[in-house]
């Protein structure tokens, strides 16, 4: 089965969990021998893992017709992409895109990231998908989050194939109900258009049937895994304090998140003790009222926001904490836990978030509750047993979550669908 | 001749209240009063009221015939006098027919059995005692709570002067034997053993109201002609169970209460009649002893102690718990002592369990093990940190035992040489008045002043 994805992002260079899902899916789904995925984001990097997919970068699909050299184009996108895939998809530019604004090669440009103009680059990510999927020949479209919903439907359009769309957030869940009504739009016509949808949890599923008014029957829910650890990553050896605990929340400083809440809590565990250390790490639009709000209750000197942190950092801090926190409000699904768990790390998690549908191993409390998250803090701190269990048997629980086990549930839905599909 | 011998627990928590961390130090009361108060009343009205007035019925409708046993947890009976005395005074009326056993337990309905010797043995004394106080019978049948069971409890009730002791029959002890016979205890042959036929105890407490269950419905002699097929040797039928089964977890509309009502009829058309746990132990020898090295119980699939104990964190709290055990029997403070009953209640640990298991569980206010263990060991935290409080922590307790001791030594002693000082002073008034020989004069001033100073330490110890 081929399979033609479109997607934002793919490791290694990724801003959010939407390319960790990305990687991990079409991992997963690649073990079965007869699966086929070729994976489009924006702008590719070049360092991508290509062994289990073909990946081709928007930003080097030709919309206008230029006249360029074998090798100046094996130069430009070598790298990546072989040269002949430029000339077979220029053979099938659709209409004359010359009132764009397009570089030598007659390819847009992207920034592959979330920019002002992130509506613009929608909107050119959709023609480009048009040259696509003239060009690629596949029995089913795959569409990740909402910003490639437009290209989703551009290519079942122009091909006639089956569309699938992966819904990994909503806007209800980005902007707590204050939904902006051309995102809800955009995402409110991909549902419509689309054969099939897959959820991450069965809290975005409940969201996508009653408030994007999608039949229940054609609306799926798809867990996420998470992919084994690195063995470099299981090699780091954690830097811990003796006698000193910490406790960390890791991910974006804003409202989704639930961030002051964290904050609360760790002011209600310190009024007893002293020996913890609370960790805020990342970055977002709600830091600095956080780190105001922090010093309002005079933690400030127990509260740390170290910043943003990527690849190896994120394992590194994790490793030398006691407890992660995640205290989402609304959490489509919430990848962070896992990565947590497979760490070793006892976890609270708030019900709020879709991971709580299938973990066990770990504290779940409601995300407003800070009392009986400051008491789940503190019991894990000053419990041992409680900490050891919450590690040995989370780590068990998470080991067993794996993508290959998504793969097939997604090959399944795929199957499913093209048998019904305009019979 | 097969005799039934059908045994009712009666056993209800004490709800503990969400306690937070914050709270350690602060608030010593860990209840939860209104789900006290509810919950009870609620197994009153649905089961422990209906169910024995038809026990009552039975016992009146059949004379001598009909008998059954009961055991009541302190706590429970707490709950009772507190919150629903008209179960007391039918418990009383039931008494009254003289059909009524009433065996002994822990006082607390926890697992002191497997931890301290002394703390159990104190408190299935003090029910033991407080059964004889308000029924007027003592108590010759032990049955340890959930009918937990090991060669070690079985030496242990036998040295308490108990004759028998009621456990499960478990499949793993028992192996090809049949629980239809009295055995004994493998440490000492004193005490005998009533094992519980699982199989058809459940058919009752389980299975009664379940229309997907082959033998549904059941009727009371299908059920009696089971008892009178099983071959002739085997006699005793034992069937225990909560009373709570006929009502909670069996509804009345299943009308268990008919079923339970047209027993005694059936048995006797069929030959079969009912004994009380002791009068078996005293009529029936033992085919033999059991051996159980590791401790048993009625609950779950498994029949052993794992739904408990069965995970770090429940040994962990169970550890924190009996580690003080002995601190706590040191001390006399009664809020303490009240405290500690509550807090041994084997519930509290079954709320932490991690187990999966068939059986719906029902942890009461806790949304997961981790919730629960987490109040569980806030309420402890503040409990171990009051009884901390009473003696200097590093104290050995055999030294503190020894010192308390000798209080309490000092104590008698000093009224014991108050008396004799009244009693000598009281002799030399009488002397002051008579005229006296010069030798007995000598004499007593000399004691006088040996008392004298005895006396004098008298406020130094009351100070300690």
């Amino acid at each position: 089965m081929k399979v033609l994805m479109f997607g934002w992002e793919f490791p290694p260079h990724i801003l959010g969990g939407l390319g960790t899902a990305s990687y991990g899916l079409t991992k997963g789904m690649s073990q079965q021998e007869d699966m086929d995925i070729t994976f489009c984001i924006p702008k590719p990097w070049g360092d991508e893992d290509q062994s289990f997919l073909k990946i081709i970068g928007m930003n080097s699909v030709p919309v206008v017709w230029r006249d360029v050299q074998w090798d100046y184009v094996n130069n430009r996108v070598g790298n990546y992409m072989n040269p002949q895939l430029y000339y077979d998809l220029r053979e099938h530019i659709y209409a004359d895109f010359n009132y764009m604004n397009t570089n030598d090669l007659g390819c847009i440009d992207f920034s592959g990231r979330y920019p002002d103009n992130l509506h613009e680059e929608i909107n050119n990510y959709s023609i480009v998908a048009g040259v696509v999927a003239r060009q690629q020949e596949f029995d089913m479209i795959h569409s990740h989050d909402w910003l490639t919903y437009p290209a989703g439907i551009h290519a079942k359009q122009v091909s006639g194939k089956p569309l699938v769309i992966h819904v990994h957030a909503t806007d209800f869940d980005r902007s707590r109900g204050n939904v902006n009504p051309t995102v809800y739009a955009i995402e409110k016509n991909g549902m419509d258009h689309a054969d099939h949808i897959m959820c991450v949890s069965e809290l975005t599923r409940q969201t996508v049937i009653h408030k994007y008014f999608q039949d229940p029957r054609k609306v799926s829910t798809v867990h996420n895994a998470v992919s084994p650890l690195p063995q470099e990553i299981q090699e780091i050896v954690p830097h811990k304090i003796p006698n000193e605990k910490v406790v960390t929340f890791l991910g974006r400083i804003t409202m989704q998140k639930g961030p002051e809440y964290f904050v609360e809590a760790a002011a209600m565990v310190l009024q007893r003790t002293r020996n913890i250390r609370f960790v805020m790490a990342g970055s977002g639009d709600m830091m600095n009222a956080m780190i105001s709000l922090a010093a309002q209750r005079g933690i400030a000197d127990r509260f740390h926001f170290p910043g943003f942190m990527k690849g190896k950092q994120v394992y590194e801090c994790l490793k030398a904490s006691d407890v992660y926190i995640m205290p989402s409000v609304s959490e489509p699904f919430g990848i962070s836990p896992l990565e947590a768990m497979q760490c070793g790390v006892p976890t609270i998690i708030s019900k709020q978030s879709g991971c709580a549908e299938i973990l066990d191993k770990c504290i779940k409390t409601d995300y407003w509750d800070i009392h009986a998250m400051a008491d789940a803090i503190y019991s894990i701190c000053t419990n041992p047993s409680l900490y050891e269990y919450l590690k040995v048997e989370g780590k068990k629980e998470v080991d067993n979550i794996v993508w290959e086990k998504v793969g097939l549930k997604v090959r399944r839905i795929y199957d499913q669908v093209i048998s019904r599909y305009r019979k | 001749m097969k005799t039934i011998c059908l045994y009712f627990e009666i056993h209800q928590i004490i709800h503990l209240k969400r306690y937070r961390f914050f709270n350690i130090g602060t608030d010593h009361y860990y209840y939860d009063d209104y789900e006290n108060e509810r919950s009870i009343n609620e197994v009153a009205e649905r089961s422990y009221i209906p169910a024995l007035n038809t026990l009552i019925d039975m016992a009146k409708s059949n004379g001598k015939y009909f008998k059954v046993a009961l055991s009541i947890s302190g706590v429970a009976l707490e709950q009772l006098e507190i919150h629903a005395p008209g179960v007391i005074e039918l418990l009383h009326e039931l008494n009254d027919t003289g059909c009524c056993e009433f065996l002994a337990e822990p006082y607390s309905h926890g697992l002191s059995s497997l931890a301290n010797e002394e703390c159990f043995r104190e408190e299935v004394l003090r029910m033991r005692d407080k059964i004889k106080q308000i029924f007027g019978q003592t108590p010759k049948v032990f049955r340890n709570s959930s009918l937990i069971y090991s060669d070690e409890i079985g030496a242990q009730v036998a040295a308490m002067g108990f004759k028998g002791m009621i456990t499960e029959g478990a499949k793993h002890i028992l192996g090809w034997k049949s629980p239809h016979y009295v055995y004994h205890c493998n440490q000492n042959p004193n005490l005998k053993l009533l094992l519980r036929d699982f199989k058809l105890s459940d058919d009752i407490c389980l299975r009664f109201s379940n229309s997907e269950w082959e033998a549904y419905p059941l009727f009371a002699d299908t059920y009696m002609d089971w008892i009178a097929g099983l071959p002739e040797e085997e006699q005793v039928i034992n069937i225990f169970m909560e009373l709570c089964a006929l009502g909670m977890s069996q509804p009345l509309s299943s009308n268990i209460l008919d079923f339970l009502k047209a027993l005694p009829a059936v048995a006797k058309e069929r030959g079969i009649n009912f004994s009380t746990p002791s009068e078996i132990c005293s009529k029936l020898k033992s085919v033999g002893q059991i051996d159980v090295p590791d401790p048993l119980s009625w609950v779950d699939e498994e029949r052993d102690i794992s739904c408990w104990l069965g995970n770090v964190m429940q040994r962990e709290a169970f550890n924190k718990l009996y580690g003080i055990a002995e601190r706590v029997h040191l001390c006399s403070d009664r809020r303490i002592k009240q405290d500690w009953d509550y807090l041994q209640a084997s519930n509290n640990f079954r709320f932490m369990t991690t187990k999966q298991s068939n059986v719906g569980l029902s942890r009461g206010i806790y949304d997961s093990p981790y919730d629960a263990f987490t109040n569980y060991m806030n309420i402890l935290g503040d409990f171990i940190s009051r009884v901390n409080a009473l003696y200097p922590v590093d104290m050995d307790n055999e030294e503190l035992n020894s010192l308390l001791t000798t209080i309490r030594n000092q104590g008698d002693e000093l009224v014991a040489l108050n008396k004799e000082v009244d009693k000598l002073q009281a002799k030399l008034a009488k002397y002051d008045n008579k005229p006296v020989r010069e030798e007995a004069v000598k004499k007593t001033p000399a004691k006088k002043r040996g008392t004298k100073k005895s006396a004098d330490k008298k406020p130094i110890s009351e100070k300690k």
